[in-house]
């Protein structure tokens, strides 16, 4: 009576995939073991349209969404979601602007109902803005004190230095006071569209009867005036090894961030360097980083490195939380572990535990309604084709050593690594 | 939701529960044992959290890299918590690896080294831990707040433990602690998933009845006396941001009034999401959210209770808004309070309260991971009834409840007042090293 694993796993046989004239793209796959439904995905809006001096204009825009629309005040708004114990979020990103939402499978056509009004009638009334304008400028002064969160902002900046992404999402306290009511408006307006846009539905719903409401919703949505996908610039090196400090008085931890421009999800780089960021800080208690700097250095309680490849190519880099008398003795060690990553070939084995545990939890990411839904909109955005998650295995199993190590190796240069340094 | 559950009890007196899911190809396995932070005194706080560090630091047969990389190696998930009244550690595996889930922990329960090296390269990673939840502003409240609720009980200091005792414990306190507590009478072991449970009971059995049972180590808790009066204090930090925190003394799990709570606290605050692995919702209707967020004195609140063996905390915590300040803050939840203790809520609004935590609930039983959890969770504080009759229970609940809660418990005499006061409005500067 036990389970295979590839039955499990999402493929072209039960994922149900319509796109519809209006360029928005369905994805529905049933889930009847809990009452439960989940909706996830994206509309093409994000901060690369924002103009610099109003930076943080599209993430404002997907926060003011639910704050109220043409039909609904932001109290019947929440009386309806809430009382059916139900959510809905917007989260404004770099390329697009993500939603998800969750419910009793019984409460599906409301949510979906109060997710196309969100998208496409917002009012944006006054004193809504002026509360959630202090909600996000009292979140960026917790952010200015927040000494993970400057040193991965600040890492941004130099490892981006003159591309857009260098730019913080939820911008700044002076940009963010820039925006009117009008910006929103007009953002909303002219960038906010059915083309490119993505929607999952997961959970106890038949697919045929998820995908009519969502056309019911959302089928004759149309904007003329939606702009095309917003190219960037290529990325490159910074000009010089940079080493960057924002100084937080009066904290007890300091934070570090190391590293490199990364692949995109696209790129045939992504899973070697996804399986090689694995053994250089992720696997067991965080790799190789956290052998050497947690388990027999004992300087901090969490140190690993992350890959962050999107749509574009994002950061990929070693993150740490340490004593402020010992940030150099932890920038040291940091740094000859990346040395001898991208100089030497990952062993046999390591590269075998990666890909053994790349494979074996795969169906653990896929427990939850939201951990499919997610894994669908991904397929999406990412091109990665139905079947992608069948395929995995194989893929997976399919990367050597050398690749590993070529590809670390045009990534993580090792004297054009940027560190930034958040504490006291 | 009765089905398919089985609990026993091994001669060594290990309690086991399992239970059949057979929606994915998942198990996941818990190790709880019966000790945290209540099991402390001065001097040794954070003993049980340290220990739970040490028992990923390897035994004879599984040393300490070998134990890191075979569950990864799996696919499988692993972590451990360390809490008020509970240490649990727990697995979650493809279904056919689950085998090295139980052999290990097995093990640990019986083998775990401490090694005196490890064990200080571990003390300083543990500082790291607390330096880093004392970079946040609201763990220093937290912890003051805590400690003025709790004069007498055990439930008075942190989970990580005071720094002076981190840094003068020893290993045989630590090895010491690990040998009492770490026995099968004193601990549960929980799995969910897609087994069948005469063949996972034979091999626990094989794996576990022949450990020896231990002596069934004694809880010493001293009770807190009743709160004489109200407590009020001030935290100084660095930031722009003012916090304030009410912490009521509120009752333990088993207590009859413990889901009218849960119901008030719904009201106040928004629904409690008691679910580990599942996000909860928002609380934009809950009415401190209108009368502070939609009145522009807090940019946020948000509050909860915490199921435990003895009296915790119910605790509300606001974000204050830039404009406003903390006796605003203070004397407008003290109205809505006031409300609710001078007229019960209508009955919609309870049903709603009831209808949300239903929801929450089927959010929850998505993740095996957390159905497990469940299974042993309920068992630390009262029995696995608990959770399976959770909802028959708020439901019900009565408007008339609500109220009495409100009596009962919201009063000012009952609780801690805490305010994170912000020292500057400096900020911060950026400077640039050569490499």
């Amino acid at each position: 009576m036990s389970i295979k694993s590839n039955q499990s796993l999402p493929g072209a046989d039960d994922i149900t995939r319509v796109v519809l004239a209006n360029g928005l793209t369905i994805l529905a796959r049933p889930n009847f073991n809990s009452p439960s439904v989940v909706i996830s995905g994206s509309v093409s809006a994000g901060s690369l349209s924002d103009p610099d001096q109003k930076l943080g204009l599209a993430d404002f825009t997907a926060d003011a969404l639910l704050r109220g629309t043409t039909h609904r005040s932001f109290q019947e708004i929440y009386d309806a979601l809430e009382s059916a114990g139900a959510s809905l979020g917007f989260d404004g990103g770099t390329h697009t602007t993500g939603f998800s939402g969750k419910a009793l499978a019984e409460d599906l056509d409301l949510l979906l109902a109060l997710l196309a009004e969100a998208l496409r009638q917002p009012a944006f009334p006054t004193d809504q803005i002026e509360r959630l304008r202090a909600r996000l400028l009292t979140g960026l002064a917790i952010r200015a004190q927040d000494t993970g969160e400057m040193a991965a902002l600040t890492f941004d900046q130099i490892i981006y230095s003159g591309h857009p992404y260098s730019r913080p999402e939820d911008g700044y306290p002076e940009t963010v006071q820039a925006i009117t009511q009008e910006d929103l408006a007009a953002f909303h307006r002219s960038i906010y569209g059915p083309r490119g846009m993505v929607i999952a539905v997961v959970g106890a719903v038949e697919p045929g009867q998820a995908v009519d409401t969502v056309i019911q919703e959302l089928g004759d949505w149309s904007n003329p005036e939606q702009p095309g996908i917003v190219q960037v610039p290529p990325t490159g090196y910074p000009q010089e090894p940079l080493t960057r400090k924002v100084d937080i008085p009066g904290k007890y931890q300091t934070d570090l961030c190391v590293g490199a421009v990364g692949p995109q999800r696209r790129s045939p780089d992504y899973l070697p360097a996804a399986l090689g960021n694995n053994i250089l800080g992720v696997f067991g208690m965080m790799g190789r980083v956290g052998e050497v700097v947690r388990e027999k250095a004992g300087l901090a309680y969490y140190a690993f490195s992350s890959l962050a490849a999107g749509i574009g190519p994002g950061p990929w880099s070693v993150a740490a939380g340490v004593d402020p008398t010992n940030v150099e003795k932890a920038l040291d060690l940091i740094r000859s572990e990346v040395a001898r990553f991208v100089s030497e070939p990952v062993s046999v084995e390591e590269l075998a535990d990666s890909q053994a545990n790349f494979i074996g939890r795969l169906p653990l990411s896929l427990e939850s309604n939201s951990g499919v839904a997610g894994a669908l909109v991904n397929l999406e955005r990412f091109d990665l084709g139905l079947d992608y998650y069948r395929q995995y295995p194989d893929l997976v199993r399919a990367v050597t050593r050398e690749q590993v190590l070529e590809t670390a190796g045009r990534y993580l240069v090792e004297d054009r690594l940027g560190a930034a340094i958040a504490g006291p | 939701m009765q089905t398919n559950l089985t609990r026993t009890t091994l001669s060594n007196g290990l309690l086991v529960l399992l239970k059949e899911i057979h929606n994915a190809p998942i198990i996941s396995a818990w190790m709880w044992y019966r000790v945290g932070s209540r099991d402390e005194r001065a001097g040794i706080t954070g003993i049980s959290h340290w220990t739970e560090h040490m028992q990923f630091k390897g035994t004879p047969r599984f040393p300490a890299e070998v134990l890191d990389k075979a569950v990864a190696r799996e696919g499988g998930y692993r972590n451990a918590l360390t809490f008020l009244d509970w240490t649990t550690y727990f697995e979650t595996m493809p279904a056919d690896k689950i085998d090295l889930a139980l052999d290990l922990e097995a093990d640990r329960m019986h083998n775990s080294l401490f090694a005196p090296g490890e064990v200080e390269s571990e003390r300083t990673v543990i500082i790291s831990e607390r330096q880093g939840s004392e970079n946040e502003p609201l763990f220093l409240l937290g912890e003051e707040v805590q400690a003025a609720a709790f004069r007498v009980h055990s439930y008075h200091h942190e989970v990580i433990g005071d720094l002076a005792d981190l840094q003068a414990m020893q290993r045989d306190d630590l090895y010491n602690h690990y040998r009492t507590y770490y026995t099968p009478s004193n601990a549960i072991l929980a799995v969910a998933g897609d087994f069948k449970t005469e063949v996972m009971l034979a091999r626990i059995r094989q794996l576990y009845e022949g450990l020896p049972p231990g002596d069934l180590p004694a809880h010493k808790v001293r009770p807190e006396p009743v709160q004489p009066g109200e407590r009020r204090l001030a935290v100084e930090g660095p930031g722009e941001t003012t916090y304030v925190q009410l912490a009521y003394r509120a009752p333990a799990a088993t207590h009859p009034d413990f889901y009218a709570y849960l119901v008030t606290d719904s009201l106040l605050t928004g629904p409690s999401n008691l679910n580990l692995f599942s996000s909860g919702i928002s609380n934009k209707t809950s009415r401190l959210y209108q009368a502070l967020v939609e009145k522009e004195l807090a940019v946020g609140v948000f509050g909860g209770l915490t199921a435990t063996i003895d009296p915790f905390l119910h605790s509300i915590v606001a974000t204050v808004h830039p404009s406003s300040n903390a006796e605003l803050v203070v004397e407008a939840i003290d109205a809505e309070i006031k409300r609710l203790q001078d007229a019960p809520p209508p009955a919609s609004e309870v049903a709603r309260a009831v209808k949300q935590a239903r929801a929450l609930f089927a959010y929850g039983s998505e993740s095996i991971t957390n159905q497990a959890f469940w299974l042993g969770y309920a068992e630390i504080f009262a029995d696995y009834d608990w959770f399976l009759t959770y909802l028959d229970h708020l439901a019900e609940v009565t408007p008339q409840d609500v109220q009495h809660i409100a009596q009962t418990y919201l009063r000012p005499q009952n609780r801690v007042l805490g305010i994170y006061l912000p020292t500057d409005q400096n900020t911060s500067q950026t400077t640039e090293e050569p490499a």
